[in-house]
């Protein structure tokens, strides 16, 4: 595989970008692999790139039903941070956003990770307080989290709106100085490289239909592809987990909704950091190409239709408008939607099923992009040795039984109320 | 959507809210176990379910929606609460 | 005439005109610069699809970037600027970028810029100045944006003769019409092409369909189509950058249609060949537009090249315009009728143009194997046509493949929407190979994609049709690939070595064409959507200018400074007069439901984890709810006013969810109960006097002695009908007074009138949290997070031991009894001030064993106290922790106490 570097680039310059072979094989399907991954999303990707760079296994296959990094890898707003206020989840995503750090180069794919800032504003004491408090837990566990007076934030994003008649005047806010974007698509593609590099057989257009059951014990999937066995299966393509799961006669603590993004026509560089506010329900970034993307509440009623409802949308933009009115007169170019895992305490769920041989790997609501690498560098230790890692141990699926969620909001089982 | 409450007739979805599924509602009288696993189960099915929807900006009253989760399609509706008991 | 200025330059254009016209008119053939290579670019189109000629207009606040030339309507005083150029238009640096496009091939970046994200950032703070197009305004938008819903039995989007047909039809047959025209005109292609059908029939239809009572809406675009036919549709009131003349300039309805009928038409396609994206190239019916319609001609020696009959009819036009025609270049290999006097060259594809000071000089072509040269100043190129299906596509229909047409036409509906007209029978074409360059052959104008980046892709294993246009970013310009994507999913199929419909298509999204953020915001953008809650008594607070304090949608006064008091200093006294004297404050936020009939305390069982049903009539109790996991959901009073009805009161931040729950039972869970269950929220003002005078004002304004503590009566105050209840959140006795919200006023008068002559005052929300955590009172939101159970906040010995509750089956779960949960105590200061917030930890470095929920002081002594949540804190009383709040540079030590540090013994609140 030929390195990518610019003077790589250069070489192609003169013989018209010719010797570039393609990024991952097209394999057909093997009969039997020692794992399999259903999934072809980042996480899925990175989860087969972990499994043969750190526990040097061999005979792994990811199953694609569409295209690589065609769900939700390809359909979120590309945020990357790791504030939040409760432990295991502000490890896990710091844990990823370590990895973030040096995945371009890890993976020799640039990737982007930009750490621009991700800004939490806030508009009430109350709100300050909580930010307060979120940033505390975090800096007391070696987290980055700085809070901003109303100065600094004039300061930092000269175009929100700061009067003080504002509906949600702007008080200060959190800054995690770490947090910032990705490309979304490389991140996927640059996952597969590696992994197929290392042998991970890739496979697209192959979409599971059915579990190969002996006894208990799954030992294999049944696929548009044809029937492929495996040592142990893991289901990562949230969004759709309850219908992969259903397959194996799980019934999840999912439900699946639309969440609806949007971006404008490119213009010269405006915002510098990612937006994000305590009161409201929106969030606004630029991306490189000058498109500034929005996105905002899921719709909040259960579909699988990647299609959402314009009020919703309307009611975001309302609100990123109150808060940068510079917005207004830019134009919106396209607007996408994603099917996202809604689970019942807002955290994902990483670790074994009641299904012997039988993984998960889902419900990560609308915040599963930032933890790519760290997820998948779990999910990966966890189907290598059958034990949970350290990180994704509280993420277990009966925790929902026991009691142990983890409710970052404090809104309880029912994912419309989050 | 337009979600034709059985009490105003034709109404644009903005009108109501989705509150939960029939499959998770926990009857008083579950045992404990049981009660968890219907709070933290669901059908989710790629098709058909019952859902639970209330015409919030609207009468306010609570209706069973029968609703295809990839098209769309609204093949029932039915009312509920006192008025609805034979 | 109109005055238009365009790089600052005065030009006039004629009534009519859109500013790609008059531009035209005024000779001027270089408009902008491409995205990545800064190539020069000129008009292509004359319509939405125009990737190329984009500017600037309007000025201050209305600035709109990467506006289409060619759909901006020229009106005097427009303002139009070049863009993504430096210094100017005609000498741009950036164009040394193009030099360059051997390295930036299709994801060079994905390829280069490693090392740390610092030095990605580094190189990226170039690349985003390089990119984005043109520049942001910086200030709010003046204009106003209006939105309108509307229903009809039939929606017609496009009024070319099929539209025009179909809604006069539906409108004479009776039905509701609406007709939509993204144009500024009705039936523009027969403007175009005005052989059959001219403006005076357009007029007679238009007034036969408004007789006939439709509506017809021009410069209105159908821009999304949504669930259960529903269309977003954009209507343009001013023109881009325009002062609106009435104060809307743009309209969003939200219409609901019966049926949608599409008449969209199609998109003229280009050629791929080299340099084909230069000033002077233009599709071949946006010639015709610019010749008939406008009355400009672009170009004097003209060649055209096609694949189709059609753009022969912009030979003749142009020819009738005094133009000459110096050759068609016509694939068909054979000529395609009688001889019309062209030049026509046949089995002829264009291979290359040159140019010279951003404009063309001549044209080459393959001409059966021998390549053949034309000077020329124009171009005019017809690749066939592309039905417009993207509403169709966004309703979630299915595409056939036209194989005389080479296009995708409509197949099956999922909604209720029906194609006609071109968009369903487009013309038929001739399949064309490009033959040149792939290197400089662009597809996607704006975003400078070539034949040759999609080759890269395809070699690089990016072979699904969605990984091709990531990769190479085809079709992700403000034109969204109208112009782009068939040309792409040629070579792709090519490349595969399947038929076109085999390739795969991308999706359709909405909107069809870009639109105004602020217009999607309409009145929202100025208050976020959220509309304050207004207090009954919010003029009698104003009058008092107090401190406000935001409180979901309400805000509540924090404090009522009096001579130049701090909000602090203010909050204490007032805390400090509550418990010294008495003091007043409005609590009409509180959740409240009026709980009525035989069945009224089974309901409140249901609900309330406490038992209700031994209340005596006139009494009432603390109680609190759980959710249906046994978490704490909330919490509050009950009082029994009568034998059968019930008043329950919980949190204001709960008050809408509880709102729900109690609905929730009534209607879903229990609907046998004979029982109403009815929000009085807002019905009610609520008044609260506490303090050790409290009872003797509560005296002298009831006339009678008042309830003890948790019974309730009810009274008149100031001759207004009133319901008392002796309840204490402060710890000093006290009442709420509930009044029918539009009477609250003077009976607000009169408690301040007897307050005052007590000795007290007013108290804001500061001093009541003052007070409560004193007594250590839980709040909903900080001590009650959804994270504790009954037992973590000490409240398991309330619950009601016969279950049946909401909530009674999660509290057996395992781990709620395992040790180290977080659990209610109280905190109080040794060294420093204690955080609302902190962190509470044994040692520096240590992870987190709990938090501060609720920061305050010792109201009469002084002293930072505070409650919390600590891991096995009900074990921990006594032992010394650090609060911590590293964000605020903020420290205490503190000692874990019981979570109440005033009158624990309950006197002060009795009688």
């Amino acid at each position: 595989m030929e390195r990518y570097s610019a003077l790589s680039l250069l070489r192609g310059a003169f013989n018209g970008q010719k010797h570039w072979q393609p990024a991952w094989r097209d394999p057909e399907p093997k009969s039997h692999y020692d794992i399999i991954v259903i999934g072809g999303g980042g996480h899925g990707l990175a989860t087969a790139y972990y499994l043969a760079k750190v526990h040097g296994l061999k005979n792994i296959a990811v199953l694609e039903k569409g295209y690589i990094g065609g769900g939700n890898t390809g359909r979120n707003t590309t945020i990357v941070r790791s504030n939040y206020r409760q432990a295991p989840l502000h490890n896990l995503f710091e844990f990823g956003l370590k990895m973030w750090e040096h995945l371009s180069d890890e993976l020799n794919y640039n990737v982007m990770f930009s750490p621009r800032g991700s800004l939490t504003l806030g508009h009430s004491d109350a709100d300050m307080t909580m930010l307060a408090q979120k940033g505390d837990a975090m800096r007391c566990d070696g987290i980055d989290a700085e809070l901003m007076t109303r100065d600094q934030v004039t300061k930092f994003e000269p175009l929100l709106d700061m009067s003080r008649s504002a509906r949600f005047p702007i008080e200060g806010a959190m800054i995690q100085r770490r947090g910032g974007t990705a490309r979304h698509d490389a991140v996927a593609w640059g996952y597969a490289r590696g992994a197929d590099t290392l042998g991970v057989d890739i496979i697209q257009k192959c979409e599971v239909t059915g579990f190969v059951r002996d006894g208990d014990a799954v030992v294999g999937v049944e696929t548009t592809r044809g029937r492929i066995g495996a040592g142990r299966v893991g289901i990562c393509v949230a969004g759709h987990s309850g219908h992969v799961a259903g397959l194996a006669g799980l019934k999840l603590p999912i439900e699946s909704q639309t969440l609806q993004a949007m971006v404008t026509e490119g213009v010269k560089p405006m915002l510098n950091s990612v937006i994000q506010t305590q009161s409201l329900h929106c969030y606004i970034s630029q991306s490189d190409k000058g498109g500034i993307v929005f996105g905002g509440d899921p719709d909040n009623w259960p579909s699988y239709a990647q299609r959402g409802d314009p009020m919703i949308m309307e009611r975001a933009i309302a609100q990123g408008l109150a808060l940068v009115p510079a917005l207004s007169r830019l134009r919106m170019v396209r607007t996408w939607s994603g099917v996202t895992d809604m689970s019942f305490d807002g955290s994902p769920i990483i670790g074994e099923t009641p299904v012997q041989n039988l993984y998960l790997n889902g419900g990560w609501c609308y915040g599963g992009f930032k933890a790519t690498p760290a997820s998948g560098f779990t999910y990966a230790h966890t189907l290598a040795t059958g034990k949970p890692h350290a990180l994704n141990a509280p993420f277990s699926l009966d925790r929902f039984a026991s009691g142990a969620t983890i409710d970052e909001n404090g809104s309880g089982p029912l994912p419309n109320s989050r | 959507m337009q979600i034709t409450c059985p009490h105003c007739g034709p109404r644009a979805q903005a009108e109501f809210v989705y509150e939960r599924t029939v499959d998770s509602v926990v009857p008083l009288d579950a045992t404990p176990e049981e009660a968890m696993k219907t709070l933290f189960t669901r059908n989710n099915p790629r098709g058909v379910d019952e859902e639970i929807w209330r015409h919030t900006f609207g009468c306010r009253a609570w209706m069973v929606i029968t609703r295809h989760r990839v098209t769309n399609e609204i093949t029932a509706i039915r009312a509920v609460g006192p008025e609805a008991i034979p | 005439m109109i005055n238009f200025t365009f790089d600052g330059k005065a030009y006039q254009a004629q009534a009519g005109d859109t500013l790609a016209a008059a531009l035209l008119r005024n000779g001027i053939g270089l408009v902008g610069r491409s995205f990545k290579y800064h190539r020069p670019r000129g008009i292509m189109t004359a319509g939405v699809e125009e990737p190329n000629a984009l500017v600037t207009v309007g000025e201050g606040g209305r600035t709109e970037p990467n506006t289409r030339a060619t759909d901006v309507f020229v009106y005097e005083g427009l303002v139009a600027r070049s863009q993504n150029r430096w210094p100017s238009l005609s000498l741009d640096f950036g164009a040394i970028l193009g030099l360059a496009a051997p390295i930036f091939s299709a994801g060079f970046y994905y390829k280069t810029f490693f090392g740390s994200a610092k030095r990605w950032m580094f190189y990226e703070y170039f690349i985003r100045k390089a990119a984005g197009l043109g520049d942001a305004p910086s200030e709010a938008d003046p204009d106003h944006y209006s939105q309108r819903a509307a229903f009809c039995d039939v929606l017609v989007v496009g009024a070319g003769p099929a539209g025009l047909q179909a809604a006069l039809e539906a409108a004479e047959a009776g039905k509701r019409v609406i007709l939509v025209e993204q144009d500024s005109i009705l039936g523009p292609s027969l403007i175009r092409d005005p052989q059959k059908l001219d403006a005076a029939w357009i007029e007679a239809i238009a007034a036969r369909i408004r007789a006939a009572g439709g509506r017809i809406l021009t410069r209105t675009t159908a821009s999304g189509y949504w669930e259960h036919d529903l269309v977003t549709l954009t209507q343009r009131i001013s023109e881009p950058g325009q002062v609106p003349a009435d104060s809307v300039a743009q309209r969003l309805w939200h219409v609901r249609a019966g049926q949608v009928i599409l008449a969209t038409g199609s998109i003229e396609r280009p050629m791929a060949f080299a340099h084909n994206d230069r000033p002077g190239v233009m599709l071949s019916q946006a010639v015709r537009t610019y010749v008939q319609r406008f009355g400009v001609t672009p170009g004097k020696r003209v060649v055209i090249a096609t694949n189709n009959d059609d753009a022969y009819k912009t030979a003749h036009a142009l020819q009738d315009a005094g133009a000459e025609i110096v050759a068609i270049i016509d694939a068909r290999p054979a000529p395609a009728g009688a001889d019309n006097g062209f030049p026509v060259h046949n089995d002829a594809v264009p291979l290359s143009t040159k140019g010279a000071r951003h404009c063309l000089k001549s044209v080459s072509a393959q001409v059966g194997g021998v390549t053949k040269s034309w000077d020329a100043d124009l171009l005019a190129v017809s690749g066939g046509f592309t039905p417009v299906v993207h509403l169709h596509m966004q309703a979630g229909g299915t595409l056939d493949w036209n194989e005389a047409a080479q296009a995708f036409v409509p197949a099956k509906s999922r909604q209720n929407v029906t194609t006609i007209g071109g968009a369903a029978n487009p013309d038929p074409v001739f399949t064309v190979t490009p033959a040149s360059n792939p290197k400089k052959s662009f597809i996607d104008f704006q975003n400078d994609v070539t034949l040759a980046d999609v080759d890269l892709a395809w070699a690089e294993g990016y072979r699904s049709v969605e990984h091709l246009k990531r990769y190479t970013t085809l079709g992700m310009a403000t034109d969204q690939g109208k112009l782009s994507n068939m040309a792409a999913l040629g070579r792709l199929a090519e490349k595969q070595g399947v038929a076109i419909p085999e390739a795969g298509l991308t999706t359709f999204r909405p909107p069809y064409t870009p639109v105004t953020m602020g217009l999607f915001a309409g009145s929202g953008a100025k208050d976020g959507g959220a509309h304050i809650r207004r207090l009954a008594l919010y003029d009698v607070h104003a009058a008092k200018n107090p401190i406000w304090q935001p409180l979901g949608y309400w805000f509540r006064p924090r404090a009522y400074p009096a001579n130049g008091e701090t909000m602090q200093q203010s909050s204490r006294r007032e805390a400090r007069t509550v418990r010294t004297s008495v003091g007043m404050t409005d609590v009409s936020t509180l959740a409240k439901f009026e709980i009525s009939g035989p069945d009224a305390a089974a309901f409140l069982e249901t609900v309330c984890a406490t038992t209700v049903n031994k209340l005596a009539v006139g009494r009432g109790r603390y109680t609190f709810m759980l959710r249906e996991d046994g978490f704490v959901f909330d919490d509050g009073t009950v009082w029994r006013l009568d034998e059968n009805r019930y008043l329950l009161t919980s949190s204001t931040g709960g008050a809408d969810r509880m709102a729900t729950l109690l609905s929730y039972v009534r209607q879903y869970l229990c609907p046998q109960l004979r029982v109403s269950a009815v929000n009085v929220q807002e019905h009610y003002a609520g008044i609260a006097v506490a303090g050790p005078q409290a009872k003797a004002a509560l005296t002298a304004l009831i006339g009678e002695e008042p309830p003890r503590h948790m019974s309730t009566v009810p009274a008149t105050i100031a001759g207004v009908p009133v319901i008392v209840l002796a309840a204490s959140y402060s710890g000093e006795r006290a009442f709420e007074i509930y009044v029918e919200a539009s009477h609250a006023t003077p009976v607000w008068a009169a408690c301040e009138t007897e307050v005052s002559a007590h000795g007290g005052c007013l108290f804001g929300m500061d001093a009541m949290d003052f007070l409560r955590i004193e007594k250590g009172h839980l709040v909903v939101g900080t001590e009650v997070d959804g994270r504790l159970t009954p037992q973590d906040l000490g409240l398991d010995k309330m619950l009601n031991k016969a279950g049946g509750f909401i909530g009674a089956s999660g509290l057996s779960r395992t781990a709620f009894s395992e040790p180290g949960r977080r659990q209610l105590v109280g905190l109080e200061a040794i060294e420093g001030t204690i955080a609302e917030g902190a962190m509470l930890i044994t040692r520096e470095g240590e992870t987190p064993q709990g938090h501060v929920t609720a920061a305050g002081i010792r109201v009469m002594e002084g002293g930072s106290i505070a409650l919390g949540q600590l891991e096995g804190g009900f074990e921990r009383h006594g032992e010394e922790l650090i609060a911590t709040s590293p964000t605020r540079g903020q420290k205490a030590r503190i000692r874990v106490v019981q979570p109440h540090f005033y009158d624990s013994a309950g006197e002060r609140y009795r009688d």
